[in-house]
C-alpha cells in the first residue's frame, strides 16, 4: 500500500513541477494586506468602511456605478452603519429617474433610501464614449469579480488557512500600482502603466493622490489615519468588500454557531456509534469494530 | 421487492389499516430498518447516504432559490444579487446550493472510486453500476445548466463552448446546436430552457436513485472483503448500526461543507462569474467548474474537434462497460495487490487530468493531457482486462466473519442477525 502511494506521489510530482514557470510571467503577484474582515472571526471596521465610502464618492463615483447597493444598506447592521438621517440626507443629494407621471413623461426626482445608487452614465455605451472607448465597470461585486492565481501548492493550502482575500489584495495592489514602467517596457503614447494589471496596460488613469481626500480629524487636528495612497486604497477596497458581501459578518457569526453545533453533534454521534457497535463484541477481537 | 414484508408486523389498528392498503411502512422497515448489511462495511459505504442527503439539500435550497430567481437574460444576474442581498438568508441558500453542488460531486467521486476499488460493479451488481453511470450523467447535465443560470461571464461562455460541441455531429450538427440554443447564439431562450430543465432533471435523478437503491437491495451491499454474506453471523441490521454510522459520517461531511459555505463560499467558483455576461467580451481563460476539469482536459487533448467530443463522452461511457472489462474473478482490491497499484495510478491520472483541465491548452500541458488521456482509456481497455488474467490474488477468507475475527475467533461474537430467511436479501 505504501509503495503504491509513493509511486503515485512521484507520478503526480513529476506532473506539477515544470508547469508553473510558464504562467508566472503573466502577472506580478499582488501585495498581501491585512484585512479586518479576513479569517473566521473577521468583521468590518466601521470607520474604515465610512472612510472607504468617502473615497469611493470623491474619487470613483464620477465614472463607476454601484447599482446593486441601495442607500438604505448604508444604515443596516454589518456595514458602515451611518444613521438613518445621514442616509436620507445622502440619498437626497442624488437624482434618479422615475415615472411615467400622469402625462406619460419620465421625470427626475431626488433619491430616497429605498433607491439604488444611480450610475453616472445612463448606459454602457455612454460610459464607454465618455471614457476613451472602455466603459468603467460597476463596482458592486468587484471584490468578488477579481482574483489572482496562486498556483500549486497554495490552492490546496489556502483551503486550510482560509485565505480567500485574493480579490481585495489584487484591487488594493492595483490602486497602488501606478508606478513608472521599467526601462525596457515599451509604453505607447497615452497608454497607462500599472504594475499589477494583467498585460500592464490599463485603461483607468490613477485617481488617488496623497492628501487628495480629507479624512476625519482627531482632537489634535491630525487625520485619524494617514492620508496616503496606500491608506486610500485599503479603505476603498474594504468598502468594496462590503458592497460585494454585505452579510459577511452575519455569515461568519452563523458559521461559528453552525460549526460548534456540528462538532458537538459529531462528538455525541461518535460515542453513540461506538456504544451501539460495541454490542457486536468485535472491539476486542481485532482492535476495531468497523 | 416483496409484496409483503415479513419483518414488520403492525401493532395498532391505524397501522394495520394502512399496511393492508399500501404496505409502505413495511417497505421502509424491510429496506432501511431490518435490511441486513455486511458487518465489515467501512466508512466508504456511508457515501450513498451522504449523496441522498446532498440531493435533498440541493432540491430544498434550489426550490427556495427558484422562488426569487428570474430566468431572463436581462434580469438573471441582478436577481441572484437580489437573493444575496435582500432575501432573508438568501446568501445562505445561494452559497449552500453552489457549494452543495461541488460537495455533491466530491461525494459522488468518492462513491465511484469506492465501487471501483472494491469491485462493486461486478456481477450481480452490473445494473446497479450502470444506473450509477446514468445518475452521474444526470448530475453533470444538471450542474452544467445550473451554472449557466447566474448569467455571469463563465455561465455564458461555458454554455457557448459546451453547446457548440454538438456542432461536430456530421450533417445535422449546426441545426442541432441552433435548436438547443433557441436562436443563433446562446441567449435568453437558452437561459429560459436551461432553467426549466435544471428544475426537471433533479426529479428524474431522484427516480433513477430509487431504481439504484432497488437494484442494490436485490443482491444486497458489497463489502470490503468482496465475498458474499454466508450466514446470519456475517450480517447486521441496517438500523441501528448503519443509521448511526451514516449519520456520523454525514455530520462530518457537513462540517467540511460548512467550512466552505461560511468561510470560503466563493473559493471553489470562478471570479469571472461575478462579471455580468457580455457576448462581446470573451474571457481569457474559459474553464468549467472543478468537477468537469478532467473531462475538459480529455476534450481539449485531442486535436480533432469531433474526436475530442467523442473521447470526452467515451470517458464516461467506458464506465458502463466496467463490469465486463474487468476479468478478475476476485472482487475486492483488498485481495488484489497488483490491481491496487494500478487503481491508485488511475486515481492520480484523474487528479492530473483535473489539474490540466484548469491550465491553458498550450505547449507541455497539451502533451501531458494526451498522455494521461491515453492512460485513462488504457486503464479500462488494456490494463483491467489483462490484470484479471495475469495477476495473483491473495487467498480469500472463508467468510466475512472470518475476515474480521480470523479463523479461530468465529465463535467470539454473537450473531447480530436472525438466521431465518426473512432477514436475507432477496437473492445472493
Amino acid at each position: 500500500m505504501k509503495k503504491t502511494l509513493i509511486i503515485a506521489g512521484a507520478f503526480m510530482a513529476a506532473l506539477a513541477l515544470p508547469m508553473e514557470a510558464a504562467r508566472a510571467a503573466e502577472q506580478v503577484t499582488p501585495m498581501r494586506h491585512s484585512w479586518s474582515f479576513s479569517g473566521p472571526f473577521g468583521t468590518y471596521d466601521r470607520a474604515q468602511l465610512q472612510r472607504g465610502f468617502q473615497v469611493f464618492r470623491e474619487a470613483c463615483s464620477a465614472c463607476h456605478g454601484l447599482d446593486k447597493v441601495a442607500f438604505r444598506n448604508f444604515a443596516e447592521p454589518g456595514g458602515p452603519e451611518f444613521t438613518v438621517g445621514q442616509v436620507d440626507a445622502l440619498a437626497a443629494e442624488y437624482f434618479v429617474q422615475d415615472g411615467p407621471d400622469e402625462f406619460g413623461d419620465m421625470f427626475e426626482r431626488p433619491a430616497r433610501a429605498a433607491d439604488r445608487w444611480p450610475s453616472p452614465f445612463p448606459n454602457s455605451a455612454a460610459a464607454a464614449a465618455a471614457n476613451g472607448g472602455k466603459a468603467p465597470p460597476d463596482l458592486s461585486v468587484m471584490a468578488k469579480a477579481r482574483t489572482y492565481e496562486r498556483g500549486f501548492p497554495w490552492f490546496i493550502t489556502d483551503m486550510f488557512t482560509q485565505y480567500n482575500e485574493n480579490g481585495v489584495d489584487y484591487i488594493a495592489s492595483l490602486l497602488q500600482g501606478y508606478v513608472d514602467p521599467p526601462e525596457d517596457f515599451e509604453l505607447l503614447d497615452g497608454a497607462i502603466y500599472n504594475l499589477y494589471y494583467p498585460g500592464n496596460v490599463i485603461a483607468m488613469p490613477p485617481v488617488l493622490n496623497p492628501e487628495q481626500i480629507e479624512y476625519p480629524r482627531d482632537a489634535q487636528g491630525r487625520p485619524v489615519v494617514p492620508e496616503t495612497i496606500e491608506q486610500y486604497a485599503k479603505d476603498v477596497t474594504a468598502f468594496l468588500m462590503w458592497t460585494a458581501e454585505p452579510h459577511l459578518e452575519q455569515r461568519k457569526r452563523i458559521g461559528f454557531q453552525v460549526m460548534i453545533f456540528l462538532l458537538i453533534f459529531a462528538g455525541l454521534l461518535y460515542f453513540t456509534k461506538k456504544k451501539i457497535w460495541g454490542r457486536l463484541g468485535e472491539g476486542e477481537a481485532q482492535g476495531r469494530n468497523a | 421487492m416483496s409484496a409483503h414484508s415479513t419483518t414488520y408486523v403492525p401493532k395498532n389498528a391505524a397501522a394495520k389499516w394502512l399496511e393492508s392498503r399500501l404496505p409502505i411502512i413495511g417497505l421502509v422497515h424491510s429496506s432501511f430498518v431490518a435490511f441486513p448489511v455486511p458487518r465489515n462495511l467501512n466508512y466508504m459505504w456511508t457515501f450513498g447516504a451522504i449523496l441522498m442527503a446532498m440531493l435533498v439539500l440541493q432540491i430544498v435550497t434550489g426550490i427556495v432559490l427558484a422562488m426569487h430567481y428570474t430566468p431572463h437574460a436581462d434580469m438573471a444576474f441582478a436577481s441572484v444579487e437580489h437573493i444575496m442581498r435582500d432575501v432573508h438568508y438568501g446568501w445562505l441558500m445561494r452559497y449552500l446550493h453552489a457549494n452543495g453542488a461541488s460537495f455533491f460531486f466530491v461525494a459522488v467521486f468518492i462513491h465511484m472510486f469506492k465501487g471501483m476499488y472494491y469491485g462493486s460493479y461486478k456481477a450481480p451488481r452490473e445494473v446497479l453500476w450502470i444506473l450509477g453511470v446514468i445518475i452521474l450523467l444526470l448530475m453533470m447535465g444538471t450542474a452544467f445548466m445550473g451554472y449557466v443560470l447566474p448569467w455571469g461571464q463563465m455561465s455564458y461562455w461555458g454554455a457557448t463552448v459546451i453547446t457548440n460541441l454538438f456542432s461536430v455531429i456530421p450533417v445535422v450538427g449546426d441545426v442541432v446546436v441552433s435548436f438547443l440554443w433557441g436562436g443563433y447564439s446562446v441567449g435568453n431562450p437558452t437561459l429560459n430552457r436551461f432553467f426549466s430543465l435544471h428544475y426537471l432533471l433533479p426529479f428524474m435523478l431522484f427516480g433513477v436513485v430509487i431504481l439504484h437503491i432497488w437494484a442494490l437491495h436485490v443482491p444486497g451491499n458489497n463489502n470490503p472483503a468482496g465475498i458474499p454474506i454466508k450466514s446470519g453471523k456475517d450480517a447486521i441490521p441496517f438500523h441501528p448500526y448503519m443509521t448511526v454510522k451514516d449519520t456520523l459520517s454525514l455530520v462530518i461531511f457537513l462540517i467540511v461543507l460548512s467550512w466552505f459555505v461560511f468561510y470560503m463560499p466563493n473559493y471553489l467558483g470562478h471570479a469571472d462569474n461575478y462579471v455580468p455576461a457580455n457576448p462581446a467580451a470573451t474571457p481569457s481563460h474559459i474553464v468549467p467548474e472543478w468537477y468537469f476539469l478532467p473531462f475538459y482536459a480529455i476534450l481539449r487533448a485531442i486535436p480533432n474537434a469531433l474526436l475530442g467530443v467523442i473521447a470526452m463522452f467515451a470517458s464516461i461511457a467506458v464506465l458502463a462497460f466496467l463490469p465486463w472489462l474487468d476479468t478478475s474473478k476476485v472482487r475486492s482490491a483488498s485481495y488484489r495487490p497488483a490491481f491496487r497499484v494500478f487503481f491508485w495510478l488511475f486515481v492520480a491520472t484523474c487528479i492530473g487530468l483535473g489539474y490540466l483541465g484548469a491550465m491553458p491548452a498550450e505547449g507541455g500541458y497539451v502533451v501531458a493531457a494526451q498522455i494521461l488521456t491515453f492512460y485513462y482509456f488504457a486503464h479500462f481497455l488494456v490494463i483491467l482486462p489483462l490484470l484479471g488474467l495475469f495477476e495473483t490474488p491473495k487467498p480469500l477468507p472463508n467468510s466475512i466473519s472470518e475476515s474480521i475475527f480470523g479463523k479461530d475467533g468465529s465463535g467470539k461474537s454473537g450473531s447480530a442477525m436472525p438466521v431465518g430467511a426473512a432477514a436475507q436479501p432477496q437473492s445472493k
